[in-house]
């Protein structure tokens, strides 16, 4: 593996620059399923904290490998350790997944837009999550968990492909067991020892406990996902003011210079990754964007 | 009776339907119970009911060879099991197991047939009703085979 460049020979003020990496140590690697890990970070040199919003994301380098774009996963509450989920698909996040504890990574970031979990005060909140989109939305996930109060009920439907390929399992648990929390899980096949349910996601919002005139929806997947559940969620009743969506397309630069992201009439790195659905309906059925 | 009725009458299912067909309708009904684990149809067996299920979960599974029984998909309260009643030949093309104990109101298929048979405005009536299952399971089936959780890195 690759080692970091030496920051003091450099001279170069890491904070100001945003297209220069901040060197963050490996704490702790975990392996949530097959092909998912979730990575700890905390900052090194003169940087103590890492501050961010629910929903931003980070561009993480891997030396000598390349630079992508990853959602923060962990808790905005929690400034000193930075936390990537991730799957092990391509080159950097297979060479991700051979780090371990005391390796360094270079980070770029906070970036874009949160989820805007201030709007949802006094309604009720449902989070749609698909596959690897759960990671996304767990930071504002722990944030209304912190605040419970502030909200009506708190729903969150997560569809993934199989039992196995389940996120974040202890936490779902955990939140399951509260009474102030309403947790439903399906996958796309299972064989006979599951005892959750079993079919897309989007099935679970019909029968969802949410009054949909008073409600904040976030949803976070595949864009198909994304498109047929904004779908059931205006059938159920919730405007489309009201759905918000996390894109994803080809980040580079992250601070909306090179145009690889671009999307339309926007650019996902800084006008997103988080949408109100209204401001991007129209796009997402266009193939040519 | 009147109870069946009244559970009918609010199933999202019926809504719409008027009290002549209602009231054929519900000659046809029985309430059920089943068991955590046991049966409720096996694939190849006559189609002889649909089922409202009014609490409990039940498993939609196919017998694999190698793999034993994968589940389909599951029902919960609300939604209705069974059309292989409607279609020649009329037999279970899966199994169905309740997952926990499991309350519903069968409808027996065969009675209704010849209902619908002498009077088809209510075989219509009821028609677009598992039209409109049939197309939402089609859509899910579809977004299944698209394998859509995948794609996110």
């Amino acid at each position: 593996m690759a080692t970091a460049p030496d920051l003091q020979s450099l001279k170069v003020d890491y904070k100001r620059n945003p297209m220069l990496p901040w060197p963050f140590q490996i704490r702790r690697v975990k392996h949530e399923t097959e092909d998912t890990f979730t990575i700890e970070l905390q900052p090194s040199g003169d940087l103590e904290e890492f501050t961010f919003q629910p929903g931003q994301f980070n561009m993480v380098y891997v030396y000598g490998v390349g630079e992508i774009p990853i959602s923060i996963s962990g808790d905005p509450a929690n400034p000193r350790t930075l936390v990537h989920t991730t799957r092990a698909v391509g080159s950097v996040t297979k060479a991700m997944d051979k780090m371990r504890r005391g390796d360094i990574l270079g980070i770029r970031g906070p970036y874009g837009t949160p989820w805007p979990i201030d709007h949802a005060n006094g309604q009720d909140v449902v989070f749609v999550a698909g596959g690897i989109g759960l990671a996304p939305l767990r930071p504002v996930l722990y944030e209304v968990v912190a605040q419970r109060e502030r909200y009506g009920k708190v729903v969150l439907l997560y569809g993934t492909r199989t039992p196995s390929d389940v996120l974040f399992r202890q936490e779902l648990e955990n939140w399951r067991a509260r009474f102030d929390l309403e947790i439903y899980v399906t996958v796309d096949r299972a064989m006979s020892g599951w005892r959750g349910n079993v079919g897309v996601v989007t099935n679970l919002i019909s029968r969802a406990p949410f009054d949909p005139r008073n409600t904040m929806a976030f949803v976070c997947g595949p864009e198909v996902m994304m498109r047929f559940t904004t779908m059931e969620l205006h059938k159920r009743g919730v405007d489309n003011e009201h759905i918000f969506v996390s894109m994803e397309r080809n980040m580079k630069c992250a601070i909306g210079l090179c145009g690889h992201c671009q999307f339309g009439s926007v650019f996902v790195c800084k006008d997103g990754p988080v949408f109100r659905y209204s401001q991007i309906k129209d796009m997402l059925v266009k193939w040519e964007i | 009776m009147e109870d069946l009725k009244k559970i009918l009458t609010e199933h999202p299912f019926f809504k719409g339907l008027d009290e002549e067909h209602f009231a054929l309708i519900v000659g046809c009904a029985s309430n059920v119970r089943i068991d955590a684990g046991k049966m409720i149809l096996r694939e190849g067996e006559e189609a002889n009911h649909f089922y409202l299920i009014r609490s409990g979960k039940v498993t939609l599974q196919l017998m694999t060879p190698n793999k034993g029984p994968v589940i389909i998909e599951t029902l919960d309260e609300g939604d209705i099991l069974g059309w292989s009643w409607l279609v020649p030949p009329y037999t279970w093309h899966f199994d169905a197991k309740a997952l926990e104990l499991t309350r519903m109101i069968a409808l027996d298929g065969k009675c209704l047939r010849n209902k619908c048979e002498n009077d088809h405005h209510l075989g219509y009536e009821l028609l677009k009703r598992f039209a409109d299952i049939m197309m939402k399971r089609l859509e899910s089936t579809r977004l299944q085979l698209l394998d859509i959780y995948g794609d996110r890195s």
